[in-house]
């Protein structure tokens, strides 16, 4: 039986970009911007790295392919240097490379960036996926609005919720983010917004109004680790350090989108991974041992079955959870205190770094106006792809001691 | 004995209201008043002639088990030139490829060529039953009296020498370069002269004198012509021209211009097929196609006719309507005006040839698998079976999805992703014999799309690459309205 990767693997540093429309820059300049301030906290050189992944997303837009902009962005030291890409859980999936080969013992210290340049399209929303040759033959012409709306249309079938209901509910999710996101430099969207205005938004797909939606963004997120250990002979306390107490993933195998049982009101992914990164990080009752969480929050209906399939909120109770303020930043377990996908920005390849950064920072004490009072664990929920096949990446971090 | 054993048709369900149509180009040409009256039948943006031919033959062959030797297509709309179109009809109807198939092309009487073909078939004894079709979709300018008279529209005919429900009686078929109208190779439009000269020169010469000629050869006299189906190219003709030759004005069918409008090489076929709908045993039934001369079959009803099982043709496809009142969208589906798709539009992948081959039966057929050791149906055929319990490994066994009744489980419309009809729908479709994917919704009214509606699935365009010309076809899913549909 594997052990896990439960405290195995400490955060020596982080960085990240300030995300948003980013006219001013390319992926370049936005993983120059995240890589230094994670040296700077890492206080490391560049050379001391001895193996990165780089996690982009969108071959279309961005940087192409291969690792090779990384590599020569930074100036590693002709180390090993990974690509991954994993539809939005990517930036995940870069992280988990990191921490993978610093448990491993393939070397001391391990970067993960993720980046993503989208607005170079000229349109909102995200580009279109390049999806191979056979799909495009006989799959519609998916948008991840319009996948997402149909767990909304699943959620309201299976629970018999009224439209009204959900979309109040969906609209106080959305209205949460905005507020957190407002006390976060770094977000995409500084602004709060009533639920008044989140409701009366243009329909994007049934019942998802604009805000309904994440922001698309341009960022970079960085995360450098190593083991305790070394962590500590470079001059970090075990009191302040942050450590990896999980790391999980999940990937459909074609059962929810082509065997008749999944009734498309959960992600069946999320639930595996969860589980499974909960008994890795040894948490029992998640509802109560959870002190934060980040989660994939791509629409307001993504973020409300999320806090099901994280097993936070009963089958059927979030939305009376949503309403009662749990997750608000005063509510028992607050839900996107930077804002979330929804306000800090979505730059794919980035995302799932940038939700670790988060945690990071809250579990030290540096979240500024929105830190919340002595955290102790803190999760991440990475979710790329449609609600019936899917890649989820879910991480726990917490402090080493 | 030879002739007629099944048949069906199909007319879109989008009906434009000649009224909006006319009064949008009144301010240019006022004498479109004249056509202002009743609906024409409009196809949607993902249909064209072969899918309208794909559910007209599927209704032809419901609930029988025939074996075809050969499927002939008749239309002048054939989306194209050189890829045969009665091959991609043989396809979606997964018919075994050890069958002939032809197009026929080049007059509105392609559709009569198709069925007189297939009835020489028949009677060569080449084996199995002819499938015949005829479809039509004819665009014409912004504004033009063929803009509100024409209509969209298939009609399909199995034909054999057993449980033949109308038996061909023979035909006789003219032709002369009679042009009244004609499009050259490559061109969109129809070009037209005045209606005066289809009638003086045409409908009281030589087409009677035709028709006098068939009847004569054929040994029917006129008064024995108990329904006459004349494709006329615009109302009373037929009845003016039945007058003429002795036929009682109670056996000239309509000729479905309040309704369906004029459906070209479709249209013999298709009064044919309403024709069968109410016709009774001992009936004769005789049909003209006209274009650059005629053809003319005589069929008798036989006592047949009422062990063949009721299916749809013309009656419940006018039962199935939808009015369209907006005229910019019908123009916008027949590309007569340039519409600002967006630049999500600009993707545009091409299509892997190799890969449409090799998935043939699935892309066409709409062909899964069923494992052969839990018996789970899926869609697409899997290498390792989809249930979780089973998980199976090995070749699977044929399923065909296209008549699997079928449920929306999950839905969505979408207003961010390209289509030529905002917003797109589409959803997890449930088969409740076993299996789902994720397929377009089409056919749907805004609003109206819901958890468990049950659907039909229907061969549609995917979607058209206009660069390269190619056009992309797959399966959709139809909401049913009422329980009748199913």
């Amino acid at each position: 039986m594997a052990e896990g990767i439960r405290d195995k693997v400490a955060i020596l540093g982080m960085g990240c970009s300030r995300f948003g429309e980013r006219w001013d820059m390319g992926a370049e300049e936005l993983m120059e911007e995240a890589f230094s301030e994670a040296l700077a906290d890492a206080g490391i050189e560049p050379r001391q790295i001895g193996a990165a992944w780089l996690g982009s997303c969108m071959d279309e837009v961005n940087i192409g392919k291969s690792a090779t902009p990384a590599s020569l962005t930074l100036r590693l030291d002709n180390i090993p240097v990974t690509r991954v890409e994993n539809y939005c859980a990517t930036g995940t999936e870069a992280f988990r490379g990191a921490v993978y080969a610093v448990a491993a013992g393939a070397c001391d210290i391990a970067l993960a960036i993720g980046v993503e340049k989208l607005k170079d399209t000229g349109y909102g929303g995200l580009p279109g996926l390049e999806i191979g040759s056979l799909p495009p033959l006989w799959w519609p012409n998916l948008s991840a609005p319009g996948v997402f709306a149909q767990v909304a249309s699943a959620y309201m079938a299976r629970y018999n919720v009224p439209r009204d209901t959900l979309k109040r509910a969906l609209a106080e999710i959305s209205a949460k983010s905005h507020a957190n996101g407002a006390k976060n430099p770094k977000a995409h969207l500084r602004k709060p917004v009533s639920c008044d205005v989140i409701m009366g938004a243009p329909m994007i797909a049934e019942p998802l109004g604009l805000f309904d939606c994440c922001g698309v963004s341009d960022g970079s997120a960085c995360a450098i680790v190593t083991t305790p250990e070394i962590a500590r002979s470079l001059g970090k306390h075990a009191d302040q350090m942050v450590t990896v107490k999980a790391l999980q993933l999940a990937l459909s195998n074609g059962a929810e989108g082509g065997y008749n049982d999944w009734d498309g009101s959960y992600i069946l992914t999320t639930r595996k991974a969860a589980q499974r990164a909960y008994a890795e990080a040894g948490i029992k009752k998640p509802r109560e041992e959870l002190s934060m969480f980040e989660v994939h929050d791509c629409f307001s209906i993504t973020e409300l079955v999320t806090m099901e399939d994280l097993g936070l909120s009963a089958d059927g109770g979030a939305i009376k959870d949503v309403m009662d303020g749990f997750y608000n930043a005063d509510g028992k377990i607050p839900c996107q205190i930077d804002g979330g996908l929804k306000c800090f920005g979505h730059p794919i390849g980035a995302s799932g770094i940038r939700m670790v950064y988060e945690m990071y920072l809250q579990l030290q004490g540096r979240a500024g106006e929105r830190q919340l009072k002595n955290p102790r664990y803190g999760l991440t929920h990475n979710l790329g792809g449609f609600p019936h096949q899917n890649v989820v990446g879910i991480s726990i971090v917490g402090r080493y001691r | 004995m030879i002739g007629i054993t099944s048949f069906g048709a199909y007319v879109p369900r989008g009906r434009l209201n000649r009224a909006v149509a006319a009064k949008a180009n009144a301010w240019a040409n006022p004498g479109l008043a004249a056509q202002a009256r009743g609906e024409r039948a409009m196809a949607g943006w993902d249909e064209d002639s072969l899918t309208m031919a794909v559910e007209a033959a599927r209704h032809a062959l419901a609930g029988r088990q025939v074996e075809l030797g050969a499927v002939y297509f008749g239309s002048t709309t054939h989306p194209f030139a050189d890829r045969q179109n009665a091959g991609v009809v043989a396809a979606a109807l997964d018919l075994p490829e050890a069958v002939a198939t032809a197009d026929f092309a080049g007059s509105l009487k392609a559709g009569t060529a198709a069925l007189l073909a297939g009835l020489d078939r028949v009677a060569a004894v080449r084996g199995g039953e002819v499938l015949a079709v005829a479809a039509e979709h004819r665009r014409a300018r912004a504004g033009s009296v063929q803009e509100l008279m024409y209509g969209d529209a298939a009609a399909a005919f199995t034909l054999g020498s057993s449980g033949v429900i109308a038996e061909h009686l023979g035909s006789h078929s003219v032709s002369t370069d009679f042009v009244d109208h004609y499009r050259a190779a490559g061109q969109l439009f129809d070009y037209h002269w005045e209606e005066r000269w289809l009638r003086d020169e045409a409908f009281q010469k030589w087409l009677p004198d035709a028709i006098r000629a068939g009847l004569a050869k054929l040994g029917i006299a006129a008064r024995a012509v108990d329904r006459f189906v004349l494709a006329e190219p615009a109302p009373k003709l037929a009845a003016e021209l039945a007058k003429r030759l002795g036929i009682a004005d109670a056996a000239v069918a309509d000729g479905l211009h309040a309704t369906v409008g004029q459906s070209g090489a479709a249209h013999a076929p298709l009064m044919l097929a309403a024709a069968l709908e109410t016709a009774k045993p001992g009936q004769t039934l005789v049909v003209v196609s006209f274009g650059q001369g005629c053809d003319l079959l005589a069929f008798r009803v036989t006592p047949a006719i009422a062990q063949l099982a009721p299916r749809s043709a013309l009656a419940a496809s006018l039962a199935r309507r939808k009015e369209e009142t907006d005229y910019a969208k019908f123009q916008a589906f027949n590309e007569v005006v340039t519409l600002e798709k967006g630049l999500r539009a600009e993707a545009n992948p091409q299509t892997a040839l190799s890969a449409m081959y090799r998935k043939r039966r699935m892309l066409l057929g709409l062909v899964g698998g069923r494992c052969r050791k839990c018996g789970t149906p899926q869609f697409p055929a899997a290498l390792r079976c989809v249930n979780p319990s089973c998980h199976h490994a090995g070749e699977m066994a044929p399923y065909r999805y296209a008549d699997e009744p079928a449920r929306i489980k999950t839905w969505a419309s979408d207003w961010l992703t390209y289509t030529p009809e905002p917003p797109a729908h589409y959803g997890m479709i449930e088969f409740e014999r076993g299996g789902r994917f994720m397929a377009d919704i089409t056919d749907w009214d805004l609003g109206q799309v819901s958890v468990g509606q049950p659907v039909r699935m229907v061969f549609r365009v995917r979607g058209r690459d206009p660069q390269r010309g190619m056009i992309r076809y797959f399966w959709k899913a139809a909401p049913l309205a009422t329980a009748k549909e199913a």
